[in-house]
Order: C-alpha cells, then sequence, then structure tokens
C-alpha cells in the first residue's frame, strides 16, 4: 500500500510513518519541514491554502496514494484562533478533497479525545461524538469540527476513521515530556489538586501501531471515532512522579489548588492571548484554563471497543515506557 | 406543607363531622371528556381514548371518559392479551401515574413476554374525564367504574391496580366483579379507618372547617403538596404532567370531592359502603401483591398492617425509602408484571423432580435427634419440666441460676399471661430484652403460643434498629428501660410490656401497660384455673423475624418457621454435639437463645451485649466454671478482646478453659492467628468458625486444623481466584455455585463443578423461610425450581474445590468487571495483605463495570495519621502483589466496617469513595 502522512515532522507524526514504513508500505510525508526518516519520500508544503496556493505540492504527494494519515494541524493551548480555523478546519478540508481528488480509498483522521471532552471528568467512558459547542479551547474546537468534516466525507470507496489518541508520550517527545522535565527541574511545577485524579495516556509506539491498525482496519470500521490510550490509567501525580524519576529529576512536591489553578489558567490565558505582537509569540503560557482542567480531572476511556474493533493492543506497557523513557535520558546525558 | 403538623395539636383539632363535607365545596361547572394535550412527557398520545358511558341508575345520564389504554399497540403487535390490568388512580392524580406500566407492559409483549392489556381510567371529575357537577361518593365511584367496565365490554381474566382512593374504589369493583376477577394489586392506599383512631394529621388539616375548599378545589395546594411527596422529588417536565387537567379551580372539583368523600365519623355518608369494602375484601380469594412506599404520612405502616390482616395470603413488598407516591418512587411496574407472571399468568411448570433426601452424616449422629428429626423448640423444657438441674445462669449482677423446673414452669406462666392480655398466634412481639434468663423465658413463651418473636439487636444502630422494628410492625414490644424509652422516643409501634416494674410516672412515660412479673401472676392464676396453654403452633407456622447486618443496604427481616428453627438448633446439635446435658458458654445471640431448645445448659457471660468488645478472658472463664461448660459460643469482635485480656487469667481461671472441648466464633471471618491465639488459652478444645448469614446460620464449617491445611497446598496449586477457605458444608446442608458469567452476574446453572467462581447458593432445612414484607427481594433471593427444595443465594461468590470444600472470594456486589473479566477482591487482598507493610487491604472497582479500573485501599503499619496516595515504592510493591492493573493505591487511617461485627469491610463505599476521589473530587476520608 502506498500511504501519505501528513505531518510527519512532529513526534508522532514521525513515529507513524517510521513505523507504517517499517511494516513494508511505501510511505510519502508531506510537511513544511524535513522528517529526516530515512526510506520514505519527503514532500514539503503547506496544508493551508495562502498566497502561495500550496495545493499543488499537496496534489503532487496525495498522487498515487492508496490511503491518506492526516496529522497536521496546529497543536497549542493558545494562540490565533483564525489560525486555528485555517490549520485545523480548512487544511483538513483541502487534504480530505487532495484526497478524494486522487483516488485514496482510505483516510485515517488523527484527531483527540478533547473534542468530545467538556471539562467534566471522563470515567471510562467510549469515545462520544464529537462536539465543537461544547469543546474547550480553540484547539479543540477546531478539532471537532475537523473530525466532524471528515467523518461526514466517509463514502463507498473512501473509508473515513477517525482515532484520537491521548496524551501521547515517549522519548524525544517536546510537547509533554520536555515541558514537565524542565519545569520540574526549575522547581516550577506544581501538583494541582491531590494528584490523585486518574488519567490514561498513551505511550508513543501504542499510538503510532494503534493507528497503523486503524489504516489496515479502515474499510471495516469507516465512519467511526476510536479512542486510543495504554488502557493503564494512574493518578496524575504518580505520571508526573514516573516522567521526572526517567529524568532523574525532582517530582512536583507542591501542591496549588485545583480550583485555584483553573482561576489563574483562566486569567494567564486572557493576559497571554492580549500581550502586544511580537512578543513571544511562540511560546506557551504557563498554565490555561484547559490545562488545569485536564490535569486535576479524571481522563480515562473504554477500550473495549477500539481494541476489539481495530484488533489492537498495546505493546508497551506504562511502566516499561517509563523504563525506555530512562533509558533514553540516560544515553542523552 | 401539611405533613410538618405535629399530631398532638390536632387531636382536638377542627374535624368536621357533618354527614358529607361537601356542602363545604365551591360548586364547579360541568365539561366533558376531553383527550391530554400533547407532549406530556412520557404519555404517548395514542394509548388515550374517549368514551360516553350511561350512569346506571339513571335515565341515561351519560358521561364522558378519558383512559389509556395499550390495546392498540398490543393489537399492531400481533399479540393477544392474557389478560387486562385496570389501574385506578387515587386523589389528586389522574392516569398518568401509570403511564410507565403501559410503557412496560407494551415492551414486554414485544419482547414476547405474556401481554397484558392495561387500561388506565380517569375516575369522573378528575384527569380529563368529565365535570359531572354532582358530588361522587365512593359508592357512586364502584358503581362509576362498573359501568365503564360494562361499556368497554371488557372480559377476563381482570387483575385491578389502584392507588390511594383508587384503591377502594377497585377494590370495591374487585368484589362486584368476581366472574372476571384473576387478581388484586395495591400501591399505599386503605380499606379502613379504626374508630377512635385519628385520621392521618395532613389530611385532618385539609377536612378543617374553611380549608377543605381553599386547599383543594380553590388553589392547587392539594396537588402541590402531593407532588412533593416523591423520593427523590419529580421533575418539572414530571410534576407539569400531574397537573395538566387540574390548570383551573373549575377543574379541581373533584380533588376537593374526594377529600370531603373521606369518611372520617362514623356518620359519613360514605362509611357504611367502606366498612361494606373493608370486610368483602376478606372473601376475595384471587392472588394479592402489595406495594408498598414506607414514607408515606398518610397511609403508613398500620394501613398496610390493615390489610394484610384482611389479605393475610397477599405477597408484601416494601420498598425502603419510597413513599406514597410509589408509582414515581420505585419501579412498581416492573415488579407487578414479575408477579403476574409468577402468581395469574405462571409459565408452564417445569418438570417435577422429586427432592432429594440431603446426604451427610446425619444418620450416624447418635441421640433422639437423628431419630425423630427435629422437635418442637419448647420440647426440653416439656421433657425436663421436673427437673432440677441446672438450665440457665445469669452471670450478671450476679449469678444466679435457673433450673429447668423453674425455667419451664415461667415460660408456661408467662405463656398464659400473654394470652391473657390477648396476645395470639401470629401476632409479632418485638424483644428489646439484653441476653439473660428473661429474654429466654419470654422467647419461649412467645414462641410456645405461637406468637412470632421479632429479635432486632442493638448492633443495627439506632437507626437502622427503627427502621428495622417500624418495618416489620411489632404489635407489642417487651424490653428494659432503655429499649423501652428508644421505643417511646421514636415512635416504634406495638404495646409496650416491661421486664422490670417502674414508678407510676416512668411507666405511664414508657407507656408501659404490663409488667413482665404482672404476666407472671396473670399467667400463674390461669393456669391455676385449669386453663390449658393454646395448641401449639405447627412446624409450617412463622416463629421469628431476625434481621440481617444491614452491611449491604438498610436491614432485612427474615422469617423462620418453627421448623426451620427447629432445624437450626438440630444443625447446631449435629455440628458441635450440643445437646441435652451440654454446658455451653453463649456469647454468640441467635445460637445462645437455642441452647434451652437443644437440653443445653447456657450461661450468658458478664458482657455489654451492645459492645461485644467488652468481653474479658476473665468473664469467659467465669461462665466457663459456672456450669462446667465444654462448648463456647463466642462473637470475633469479643474473642478479640478475650484474646487481649487473657494476662489476666488466674490458674484456676486457666484450669476452667482447659475443660473446653469445642470453641465457635460465629458472626463474622477471623483471622487464622486470633482462632490460634484463642485456642491456646482453651487447650483442649477444636477451634471452630463457621460459615453462614442470617438468612442461614450454619452452612459449612471449618476448623483451625482445616484453615491451616487449606493454606498448605501439597503441590503449589491453590485456586489462582484465592478467598477464604470455610470449610465443608454442614451436614444437612447442600452448597452450590452459580458460575459468574461475563458481567458479573450469577446466570450458570446450580454446579458443585469445583474451581468456578460464582454466586455461592445454599439449601438446607434450616435455611430461612422468606424476607418479610420483601417479596421482590425473596423472590431474588430463590434458586432452583425443584418443589420443595429451597435454595437461597447468599450474595457472596466463591467457589468450590476438588475436595468439596468452599473458599469465599466476596461478595457478588463487590465483583469487580474489567475490560480483561470479572475480579474478585478476596485474593487480590490477600496477595496485598502478604506485605509487610500492610495491615488490612480492600480492592475495589472504579468506573463503569466491564470497563472498571482497579484500585487498592490499604491500611499501613503502623497506620497513616492522614489519607495518602501510597508513595511510590510500596504502590509498586503492592501492583507486583497484585499482578494485574492496579491504577491507584489509596492509603488510609482506617477502613469503613459494619456496625455489627466491625470486621466486613464496606468496599461498595470505598469504590464510591474512590471513585470521587480519583476524578478530581474533595479529598475526604472514606
Amino acid at each position: 500500500m502506498r500511504v501519505l502522512v501528513t505531518g510527519a515532522s512532529g513526534f508522532l507524526g514521525r513515529a507513524v510513518a517510521a513505523r507504517i514504513s517499517a511494516a513494508g508500505h511505501e510511505v510519502r510525508t508531506f510537511q513544511r519541514r524535513p522528517s529526516g526518516l530515512p526510506g520514505v519520500e519527503d514532500v514539503h508544503g503547506s496544508i493551508t491554502t495562502g498566497a502561495d496556493t500550496p495545493y499543488a505540492g499537496l496534489a503532487y504527494a496525495v498522487s498515487g496514494m492508496h490511503a491518506v494519515v492526516h496529522l497536521a494541524a496546529k497543536v497549542s493551548l493558545t494562540g490565533d484562533p483564525a489560525e486555528f480555523e485555517a490549520v485545523n478546519v480548512g487544511g483538513t478540508g483541502t487534504v480530505l478533497q487532495a484526497a478524494e481528488d486522487a483516488g485514496v480509498s482510505r483516510f485515517v483522521y488523527v484527531s483527540s479525545p478533547s473534542v468530545a471532552h467538556s471539562g467534566s471528568s471522563i470515567m471510562g467512558s467510549d469515545a462520544l461524538p464529537a462536539s465543537p459547542d461544547q469543546a474547550r479551547g480553540d484547539y479543540a474546537r477546531t478539532k471537532a469540527q475537523a473530525e466532524l468534516l471528515a467523518l461526514a466525507a466517509d463514502a463507498p470507496g473512501f473509508s473515513v476513521v477517525a482515532v484520537r489518541p491521548h496524551l501521547v508520550w515517549g522519548p524525544g517527545d517536546t510537547q509533554l515530556i520536555e515541558r514537565i522535565v524542565d519545569r520540574a527541574r526549575l522547581g516550577r511545577l506544581p501538583l494541582l489538586g491531590h494528584g490523585a485524579a486518574l488519567i490514561d495516556t498513551t505511550y508513543i509506539d501504542n499510538a503510532a501501531s494503534a493507528i497503523h491498525a486503524a489504516l489496515d482496519a479502515a474499510e471495516r470500521v469507516h465512519g467511526q471515532s476510536y479512542v486510543i490510550t495504554n488502557g493503564e490509567p494512574r493518578p496524575v501525580a504518580e505520571l508526573l512522579a514516573g516522567i521526572c524519576g526517567a529524568a532523574n529529576v525532582a517530582a512536583p512536591a507542591w501542591r496549588v489548588p485545583a480550583s485555584a489553578a483553573r482561576a489563574a489558567g483562566s486569567i494567564i490565558e486572557a493576559i497571554w492571548r492580549r500581550r502586544p505582537d511580537g512578543v513571544g509569540q511562540t511560546d506557551q503560557p504557563p498554565m490555561t484554563r484547559f490545562l488545569a482542567e485536564q490535569l486535576s480531572t479524571a481522563h480515562w476511556f473504554d477500550q473495549r471497543r477500539t481494541r476489539a474493533d481495530l484488533g489492537w493492543t498495546p505493546l508497551v506497557s506504562l511502566d516499561e515506557g517509563f523504563e525506555r523513557l530512562a533509558a533514553h535520558y540516560r544515553v542523552g546525558r | 406543607m401539611f405533613a410538618v403538623t405535629p399530631l398532638g395539636l390536632l387531636r382536638n383539632g377542627p374535624v368536621t363531622d357533618t354527614r358529607t363535607s361537601s356542602r363545604r365545596l365551591p360548586r364547579t361547572a360541568s365539561a366533558p371528556a376531553a383527550l391530554p394535550p400533547a407532549g406530556l412527557v412520557g404519555l404517548e398520545p395514542e394509548w388515550s381514548r374517549l368514551i360516553d358511558v350511561v350512569e346506571s341508575g339513571t335515565a341515561g345520564v351519560r358521561h364522558g371518559w378519558h383512559l389509556l389504554d395499550n390495546g392498540p399497540q398490543l393489537d399492531a403487535l400481533g399479540v393477544s392479551p392474557v389478560g387486562t390490568i385496570l389501574c385506578v388512580h387515587g386523589n389528586p392524580t389522574w392516569s398518568y401515574l401509570w403511564r410507565g406500566l403501559l410503557t412496560s407492559a407494551t415492551k414486554a409483549a414485544a419482547s414476547g413476554a405474556p401481554a397484558w392489556r392495561v387500561i388506565a381510567v380517569d375516575q369522573l371529575d378528575m384527569g380529563f374525564s368529565a365535570r359531572t357537577r354532582g358530588f361522587r361518593p365512593l359508592a357512586r365511584r364502584v358503581r362509576d367504574l362498573g359501568d365503564l367496565t360494562d361499556a368497554l365490554e371488557l372480559t377476563g381474566p381482570i387483575v385491578t391496580l389502584g392507588h390511594d382512593w383508587g384503591g377502594v374504589v377497585s377494590l370495591g369493583w374487585a368484589a362486584a366483579h368476581p366472574e372476571l376477577l384473576a387478581g388484586v394489586m395495591l400501591l399505599n392506599t386503605a380499606v379502613h379507618q379504626p374508630a377512635g383512631d385519628p385520621i392521618p394529621a395532613p389530611l385532618r388539616l385539609v377536612l378543617g372547617r374553611g380549608v377543605l375548599g381553599k386547599a383543594t378545589v380553590a388553589t392547587p395546594a392539594f396537588l402541590a403538596t402531593t407532588l412533593a411527596l416523591a423520593h427523590p422529588p419529580l421533575s418539572a417536565a414530571v410534576k407539569h404532567g400531574y397537573r395538566a387537567p387540574y390548570l383551573t379551580s373549575a377543574r379541581r372539583g373533584g380533588v376537593g370531592g374526594f377529600v370531603a368523600d373521606i369518611p372520617v365519623a362514623l356518620a359519613h355518608e360514605s362509611r357504611p359502603e367502606l366498612d361494606r369494602i373493608a370486610e368483602e375484601v376478606r372473601a376475595l380469594a384471587v392472588p394479592t401483591l402489595l406495594l408498598w412506599g414506607p414514607r408515606d404520612p398518610i397511609f403508613n405502616d398500620r394501613y398496610l398492617d390493615d390489610l394484610l390482616e384482611r389479605m393475610p395470603h397477599a405477597r408484601v413488598h416494601r420498598f425502603e425509602g419510597a413513599g406514597h407516591l410509589l408509582a414515581e418512587d420505585a419501579d412498581y411496574s416492573a415488579a407487578a408484571l414479575l408477579w403476574l407472571g409468577d402468581a395469574v399468568v405462571p409459565p408452564a411448570a417445569p418438570p417435577v423432580v422429586p427432592p432429594v433426601e440431603p446426604p451427610g452424616n446425619a444418620a450416624a449422629a447418635a441421640g433422639p435427634w437423628a431419630v425423630a428429626g427435629t422437635h418442637p423448640l419448647w420440647y426440653f423444657l416439656d421433657e425436663l419440666r421436673d427437673s432440677d438441674e441446672t438450665a440457665l445462669v445469669d452471670m450478671q449482677p450476679a449469678p444466679r441460676t435457673v433450673s429447668w423446673r423453674l425455667l419451664s414452669l415461667r415460660v408456661r406462666q408467662i405463656a398464659a399471661g400473654l394470652v391473657h392480655i390477648g396476645v395470639g398466634p401470629g401476632d409479632r412481639v418485638s424483644l428489646l430484652v439484653p441476653p439473660s434468663a428473661d429474654l429466654t423465658a419470654v422467647l419461649y413463651a412467645c414462641v410456645r403460643i405461637g406468637a412470632i418473636v421479632v429479635v432486632a439487636d442493638a448492633g443495627l444502630g439506632l437507626v437502622g434498629l427503627t427502621r428495622a422494628v417500624r418495618g416489620a410492625r411489632p404489635d407489642y414490644i417487651i424490653g428494659a428501660a432503655p429499649g423501652l424509652m428508644a421505643a417511646r422516643v421514636l415512635g416504634w409501634p406495638g404495646r409496650a410490656i416491661s421486664t422490670a416494674r417502674y414508678p407510676a410516672p416512668m411507666a405511664r412515660l414508657l407507656g408501659t401497660r404490663h409488667t413482665l412479673a404482672e404476666l407472671i401472676r396473670l399467667g400463674q392464676a390461669r393456669l391455676a384455673a385449669g386453663d390449658e396453654l393454646p395448641p401449639e403452633p405447627a412446624p409450617s407456622d412463622p416463629a421469628a423475624v431476625l434481621f440481617t447486618s444491614g452491611s449491604t443496604g438498610p436491614a432485612k427481616g427474615v422469617v423462620y418457621t418453627h421448623g426451620q428453627l427447629s432445624a437450626v438448633s438440630r444443625a447446631l446439635f449435629l455440628q458441635y454435639g450440643v445437646g441435652v446435658g451440654t454446658g455451653l458458654v453463649a456469647g454468640f445471640a441467635p445460637f445462645a437463645l437455642l441452647g434451652p431448645a437443644l437440653g443445653a445448659r447456657s450461661v450468658t457471660p458478664d458482657m455489654d451485649v451492645t459492645a461485644p468488645k467488652t468481653l474479658t478472658a476473665t468473664a469467659v472463664a467465669a461462665a466457663v466454671a459456672a456450669i462446667d461448660a465444654t462448648v463456647v459460643f463466642l462473637s470475633p469482635a469479643a474473642l478479640v478482646n478475650v484474646v487481649a485480656t487473657a494476662d489476666a487469667l488466674t490458674p484456676a481461671d486457666h484450669a476452667a478453659l482447659a475443660g473446653v472441648q469445642r470453641f465457635l466464633s460465629a458472626g463474622a471471618p477471623i483471622s487464622e492467628s486470633l482462632l490460634a491465639q484463642a485456642a491456646a488459652l482453651m487447650p483442649g478444645a477444636t477451634a471452630h468458625t463457621p460459615y453462614g448469614m442470617t438468612e442461614g446460620l450454619l452452612m459449612a464449617d471449618i476448623t483451625l486444623e482445616g484453615i491451616r491445611a487449606a493454606a498448605w497446598a501439597p503441590d503449589g496449586s491453590v485456586n489462582p481466584a484465592g478467598g477464604v477457605c470455610v470449610g465443608r458444608a454442614t451436614a444437612t446442608t447442600r452448597i452450590r455455585i452459580s458460575a459468574l458469567d461475563a458481567s458479573g452476574a450469577s446466570a450458570g446453572e446450580l454446579s458443585e463443578e469445583p474451581d468456578v467462581t460464582g454466586e455461592i447458593v445454599v439449601s438446607a432445612p434450616h435455611v430461612k423461610d422468606h424476607y418479610d414484607r420483601l417479596w421482590l427481594t425473596e423472590r431474588a433471593s430463590r434458586r432452583g425450581a425443584v418443589p420443595g427444595e429451597r435454595w437461597h443465594r447468599t450474595g457472596d461468590v466463591g467457589h468450590l474445590d476438588s475436595s468439596g470444600r468452599l473458599w469465599v472470594e466476596g461478595r457478588m456486589p463487590h465483583v469487580i468487571v474489567t475490560a480483561a473479566g470479572v475480579v474478585t477482591p478476596v485474593g487480590p487482598e490477600q496477595r496485598i495483605e502478604t506485605l509487610p507493610e500492610v495491615a488490612r487491604a480492600a480492592f475495589v472497582g472504579v468506573g463503569p463495570p466491564g470497563t472498571q479500573q482497579q484500585v487498592a485501599v490499604i491500611e499501613t503499619v503502623p497506620p497513616a495519621r492522614r489519607l495518602h496516595r501510597a508513595p511510590g515504592p510500596l504502590a509498586a510493591a503492592v501492583r507486583a502483589a497484585v499482578g494485574s492493573p492496579v491504577a491507584a493505591v489509596l492509603v488510609v487511617p482506617g477502613l469503613p466496617t459494619d456496625i455489627r461485627h466491625n470486621s466486613k469491610i464496606d468496599r461498595s463505599r470505598l469504590s464510591r469513595w474512590a471513585t470521587g476521589i480519583l476524578s478530581g473530587g474533595h479529598w475526604v476520608k472514606p
């Protein structure tokens, strides 16, 4: 099978492209930066339509492909809502159109559990329909819109499946792991509340293998959404301690009441948004309301349908993941 | 608004006794019947129909009726009904009350179950039926309903279902239509208002002069009050549904009319009709189901008692926590359909298999028991009536010896005295007497005359005890000052009899009518006059109501017949050799009381029975010495303190204890080490611990050696499910397992196959007869359909091993259903408890069954001072011990346990607590 992976320069995108390639498929990637992966064909370009109309590049990238795995997105806690809209909704529409035009038969949309999350705790529920109206924050809202867009394109001969990996982490992750470790190193990582909220995460290899499984199963499970996790929820404090332990930095030792963090998050978020243009556009606020909710309420999912339908089980346990992370940091030092 | 009115103020209140109260009601205009508006929640428009009916006894006066009827839906399904349920609402509701039954009945019919046509009427002047302008007293309403069923040309079989005053109307109809009647169902209602007994305070208030019209017609107050009686409160949408036909005062005339028709006084025009119906109800021979919400300020339990007295064959289920609007508070429709299937249209009978004689060593046992089977409970009291041997010893306040002669005489005297004051067969007598010679004498006197003893122990706590005693509705309460005071203050029912004599003011305060001494005197006089005791009750007559511990929901009353209690005695004899002449230290209540039934010499050690932890080793030794005891029964909580106070034993005490041949720790599981320490105090004794429950007191038994043998698996092969070995079935007991399915339900056929985990199901002659006024619970607790066999589902989960030993793995509600399968809690707990830093563990599930996560909650060594997450190394050790994914390990200062035994961990509560903590909720103690 010839497979196009968009967003393959990102942490998860790279792993997915590598995994599919290793499985013997012919992989092409499409993103602004090189994926740096051996054995795959990199096509550079952007999925957002603009002055330079990159559609031509995308059209080339998707030509001759049997399948598309679409990961390219704007992932951030804050930012210009218009930009989220353009990349996550507009970009997905563009890729969907290009794929259909090119006669692609399978389309895996990589989504996020936040598309169906209204802020309350999730304890063992299965994937609920994406809900842009209820989703918290621009990222979740636009990802929800895009998921609905993708699933609406599902049609005979064009099998669309949405997968929602939850909190992907592993060695080399700059989004989650590096930030936690950096903050912990600086002593700026508090525990929200008592750190007891059960949170399920996804080790990088498991996320990649699940997406691969969804690609294989697409013709059987098209039109569906699946949450993907390790299926091993742990109290958030244990997760943070596990990550800090692997990186050999001190685990968070001080607490902030969850309600205070949520309130502070709202304020910080507002301040960040109003900062004068040109100042620190690329950095992230230290706390947002969304993040505070994420870290102080339970998030774990019913994985039975995911595993049964995709014929997939995670291969790397949480504790094995921590060991691999530790090995990565030992080598890195 | 009415329910809070103090009763006392109303007793002399302005209750009217005019012939009818209807004259005080505002006149309202007539109006035709109409269809309900669209969009009432739960109401399907296609049920509604209108019909004109000629009023009997008139020259063609016609009234329009609105009724709900699922007949057309059944037609559309192509099924023919097995019968019709005729539903009659009360005041101030309407047929909307029965919408749940219409839905369930149609759904059941669609799924292939027997189809029941449900017709729910709106009585005239009510709901969406016509407003007739006439006043419709009870007799008219009963005829109205008959006019309607005639017009509908209903044929049988018909089962009536009534609520509130609709219950009375439906019973009136039932009595008048025996040829159509196949059954009667009632929700909170009443057919009789005892003369001189005040009617419920809320109604008296409404009936007060100047209040009736305002409360019921001019304002929607009566309606609003009724709707506020739901538990939990009704949703706004449902309230809207109930209000829909009564939006204006013109439409509420019938509400006031109904209230005015309550026959408060003997002279009331509807009184004769009510009395007629109340009497005719006695002649109804059809199957009857009473579904009851005890939290009803109007139709409280005394009306249930009255109905049961009239219809003793009725099945009863009291929905604890539900009230007047039972139809909203509980799933009455499921109960009704279940009962209809059982009692009215039973499914094809299963093939009859003759009951199998229980195997066992019964025949091998010596003595008269094996030959004669069981004896009546008073057998030895008659047999030994001329014996001066010791029957009982009371250790407090000072040792007091009672001979068989005296005990037998006292029992007969008290029995005769009870008869004299009017206690008869079937009357319930609540015993609030601490274990003592008095309790024993009163208990045997009660059972001898066929009264049913209600034994609720203080271990339930005051709230649980109040609920238990109220639910059991004793006719008499016999007790000492503390018990009687509680009864008085908490409004427990029953006439009070005190065991001691109190000065008149105190007696008045306690509300006592008689004392025990008086009963003895009265009885003595009767016996001296040559009166015989009444005939002995039969083995099938109910003898006692005991209460469950309430560790899973409200305590349940458990009814034993005479035959079953005798069978408990027999089981004790067969298992532990307690018989004539045995000296028995009775430190465990249910068994203690059976000493005289066994012909044994028994002694109650000096202890506060409400606090078994107060029993000392010295007190046990003194009790043993007092009667040369060879058998000692104790509770686990008592045993803890006995072991802790062993240092105080003198050489003489040790010598006394050395004579003990058997001792038993009963009531809750016990650790091997505690049993071993206790055994060390009684070196000549075999230590036993039985497995059982209030519903079946002695189902299996194991000795200390047996426990040790079970722990040591010669080939290293231990069932991975783990569990506590409770030994083998007792002589007359059979134990089977109903395997758990993937959802954790015990669906499997009863089986003895080893190493299959499932619900433990037991059968024995000494298993309880039924739960008291809990028909649904009783039905759910039964397994098997072989006539003559009673299989009781214990609610415990476990397995049998290849040598027939039973292993308990937890309680059914505590089974964890993970995505990987069903997990029982005891095995993981045992593995966690092997860690040196863990004192006790509870293993619970959080999240939805099917995808639950496993959570360990532990007490540490030394105990933690505050709640916290287990630190990394401890959490890792716990996870390694369990061997399957554990989401979280929480450390608590103490695990919550049941009140009675202080040993059974409440895992359901812990699960709810852990769910809160682990969802990011408040950090509170369990």
